[in-house]
């Protein structure tokens, strides 16, 4: 399968880590230092979430291409 | 798949992960430097998969043990999820664990050899007079 189109999901993540640091800085500013501890981990559990599952077929294509079952 | 797109994609994503390492979230930089890895291999995967049907096909006419080549292949494999993930293991700047997983991957490269090591130490004591 052609995977260059999953290049898109490194942008997604991009995306979603500058998000993040743009919500953690804003709300340490504004004093509420808990919840943007909060939101930097909301943050890493969607983007595990979205990672792991191709960590999960590099290591099947590999199984696969060299028979390491 | 050429190699330009490859190293287009390889650039902008260090350029990404860079970026992210300075504005506080080195673990997403950690992560985009994993996918990436993922992603260049998953796009050459066809060419890996044609070049070892190659091979198999000529193990095939050499009427060579199926044995050996599989050997081979595992340990292959073996070699490059172990490269990946001490690879990674180093950036994340844990260089203990790196070494431990190379530790570990040696050691079943090792096992897996034994059998052919077997095999060619007794072929030698057969030839001996």
């Amino acid at each position: 399968m052609f995977s260059l189109a999953e290049a898109g999901i490194i942008f997604r993540i991009a995306s979603i880590a500058i998000i993040i640091s743009v919500f953690y800085t804003f709300l340490k500013q504004a004093g509420r230092d808990e919840y943007a501890y909060m939101i930097l981990l909301a943050g890493l559990a969607v983007v595990l979430t979205m990672v792991i599952p191709q960590i999960m077929e590099l290591f099947q294509a590999v199984e696969r291409v060299f028979s390491l079952y | 798949m050429n190699i330009m797109q490859i190293v287009g994609l390889a650039l902008i994503a260090s350029i990404i992960a860079i970026f992210l390492r300075q504005t506080n979230s080195p673990v997403n930089a950690m992560l985009i430097s994993v996918l990436v890895g993922i992603i260049i291999f998953i796009s050459i995967l066809k060419d890996i998969a044609y070049v070892l049907a190659a091979l198999d096909q000529l193990a095939h006419k050499a009427q060579v043990n199926q044995l050996y080549l599989g050997t081979i292949l595992k340990i292959i494999g073996i070699a490059y999820v172990a490269e990946f993930g001490a690879q990674v293991c180093r950036d994340a700047g844990e260089s203990a664990i790196a070494s431990r997983v190379e530790f570990a991957a040696k050691i079943m490269v090792l096992v897996l050899a034994i059998p052919i090591l077997v095999a060619v130490l007794e072929t030698i004591i057969r030839l001996l007079p």
